[in-house]
């Protein structure tokens, strides 16, 4: 649904040059919410502009819905006539919301259908009809500042949506919302997705909100993409650093007759209570040092540190059995341990 | 006496009435230019900034009485004639519409950019930018600015006497300063006062109702200061 292939973004100021993007791929199937996660200045900002042309990348392609946005952009800076209305197909969503504080909550909704050119009666039936959507029918007849920050966020997600895009981009849309409120905008997010079959492109700092909502999501840093996928693709990659992120476990080994290892769960094996299996089949206690296990789209999704007693030379059949269910294992080297030999 | 002071008074209002208008006119386009085509504005073009702001500072800065005499060759050609009341709305629309431009410019720039963004992301176009945004978000703060133009108007309409189009300023000169009729000075001081105090508190009254509904853009956070404790504790109703 959204492609961009060596997306490359340089700011020129005063002589000196700064890369925001440095040959970003990044491909958002359809209908699914795609999250970029990375820390502030790693580009996911120029990346999210970029993509409705906001920005204009140096160079590189910008695909949405098969349509090459790059290609619209004429020679001078203004959008022309193409790109504008490929825009209007495209909703967007702000960090601070970005409503016009003259106008009414329905009026603000209405803005899209007017620039989209709607009548009266036809702008005003679509803006009540968004706001039922997003809980807000009430509010018609307010003005942006008696909103609290969820309402207007609420505002913004039904002005976005307005001119019936298929593709909404959120540029730190919960940001500057307290965690209750953010929880609830982004599960709007994600019924709104399965609802319509948007397609979510959001970008983020919070680790949080890749973990609720999202199907797929990248990690940027420096301009880059360092890693990308499915959430369950991220966790079978080994060493994956959004992965980890995403599903922290800690925990060290309680002696030095024990073997550490990390179960990652992801597809199948999931639904099986594997770790009970293994403890009867085998009569060996285990001893859960650390989890981090989410359920999603109604899957055991996350990682498991456990301990087994005994060196890992005692357990290779155990740790056997867990591999052949499906199940991703990774063994924790004793450093300490070793540390302690060397020190008797 | 009477009639002479309500001839007077009409004279001012109309001359400061058309030059207003004319101002307003001529200034909101100028000042919202002044802002697309500065550095990282829509319209961004370097040269035409400039050149508009530099004509803009000197027509500001010039008195109004030179300008009045170096522009009658021009107000010769609009209006047939140098004397009179016509004659002078030429000169004070002149000198105002860069004062206001100016002031418009002002109040223009602080509107949020995240506006102009949000309008572009929905596929909306310059002109589109400034008549739902940009001129609808900075009205209160334009309303100020149109206030200030015309105070500033009555004054300078004092010395179009010197090109015989009358006014309160006229008689001020002629009879309180030239044939010493002190009483005569006062009470045209005392009706420029009372009109300006009007004036300055319909455009107050007009830009603060404007806010309220709004509460965002230009002297709002002033307002909100004073009176913080109030809103917080009805938001805190509200969500109870």
């Amino acid at each position: 649904m959204i492609t961009t292939t060596g997306l490359t973004k340089v700011y020129r100021s005063r002589g000196r040059e700064v890369t925001a993007l440095d040959g970003v791929d990044l491909h958002v199937r359809e209908g699914e919410v795609y999250g970029v996660i990375g820390q502030s200045g790693a580009g996911k900002s120029s990346l999210i502009r970029c993509v409705n042309l906001l920005e204009r990348p140096t160079s590189g392609t910008v695909t949405v819905a098969g349509q090459d946005l790059t290609a619209l952009v004429g020679r001078g800076p203004r959008a022309g006539r193409e790109l504008r209305q490929a825009r209007s197909r495209i909703g967007m969503v702000f960090q601070h919301f970005n409503l016009l504080s003259s106008r009414t909550v329905q009026d603000n909704v209405e803005l899209p259908l007017e620039i989209l050119g709607a009548s009266g009666k036809a702008r005003s039936r679509k803006a009540l009809q968004l706001l039922d959507l997003v809980g807000l029918s009430d509010k018609a007849k307010a003005y942006p500042a008696q909103l609290s920050g969820g309402q207007k966020q609420r505002v913004g997600i039904a002005r976005a949506l307005a001119g019936d895009p298929k593709v909404l981009l959120s540029d730190e849309a919960t940001s500057a919302l307290d965690p209750e409120t953010t929880r609830s905008i982004l599960q709007l997010l994600r019924d709104l997705n399965r609802q319509l079959g948007l397609t979510v492109l959001l970008i983020t700092h919070e680790m949080d909100v890749v973990k609720t909502v999202c199907d797929s999501a990248a990690l940027m840093n420096n301009g880059r993409i360092v890693e990308s996928g499915t959430v369950s693709e991220l966790l079978a990659t080994p060493g994956s650093e959004l992965a980890s992120a995403l599903f922290p476990v800690s925990g060290d080994a309680s002696g030095d007759d024990r073997t550490v290892i990390d179960v990652t769960f992801h597809g199948e094996s999931a639904t099986r209570p594997v770790i009970s299996q293994l403890s009867r089949t085998y009569n060996i206690d285990i001893s859960i040092l650390g989890a981090a296990m989410d359920t999603v789209a109604g899957r055991q999704v996350g990682r498991m540190r456990i301990e087994l007693p005994g060196r890992y030379e005692e357990n290779v059949v155990p740790i056997g059995f867990l591999r052949e269910q499906g199940l991703q294992i990774d063994i924790q080297d004793d450093r300490p341990v070793l540390v302690k030999e060397g020190a008797k | 006496m009477q009639p002479l002071l309500s001839q007077a008074c009409w004279d001012t209002l109309y001359m400061v009435g058309w030059s207003t208008l004319i101002a307003i006119v001529g200034g909101l386009p100028l000042g919202i230019l002044l802002v697309l085509t500065d550095r990282g504005g829509l319209l961004q073009n370097v040269v035409v900034n400039k050149v508009v702001g530099q004509v803009v500072n000197v027509a500001r800065s010039l008195p109004f009485i030179i300008l009045m005499v170096a522009l009658m060759s021009f107000t010769r050609t609009i209006t047939g004639t140098t004397i009179g009341r016509d004659a002078a709305i030429v000169p004070l629309a002149v000198g105002a519409i860069p004062f206001f431009a100016r002031l418009v410019e002002t109040s223009v720039r602080e509107v949020d950019g995240g506006l102009v963004e949000a309008v572009q992301a929905m596929g909306g176009n310059t002109w589109t930018v400034v008549r739902r945004v940009l001129v609808p978000e900075s009205l209160p703060s334009l309303i100020s600015s149109a206030t200030t133009t015309v105070v500033a108007l009555i004054g300078y309409s004092a010395m179009a006497g010197t090109v015989g189009a009358g006014g309160l300023g006229d008689i001020a000169i002629r009879y309180g300063y030239q044939r010493f009729e002190t009483g005569m000075m006062w009470i045209t001081v005392a009706i420029l006062a009372v009109a300006i105090s009007l004036i300055q508190f319909a455009g107050d009254y007009a830009a603060r109702g404007l806010h309220r509904r709004g509460g965002h853009s230009g002297g709002a956070p002033k307002l909100r200061l004073l009176k913080s404790g109030e809103p917080a504790a009805a938001e805190v109703g509200k969500v109870a």
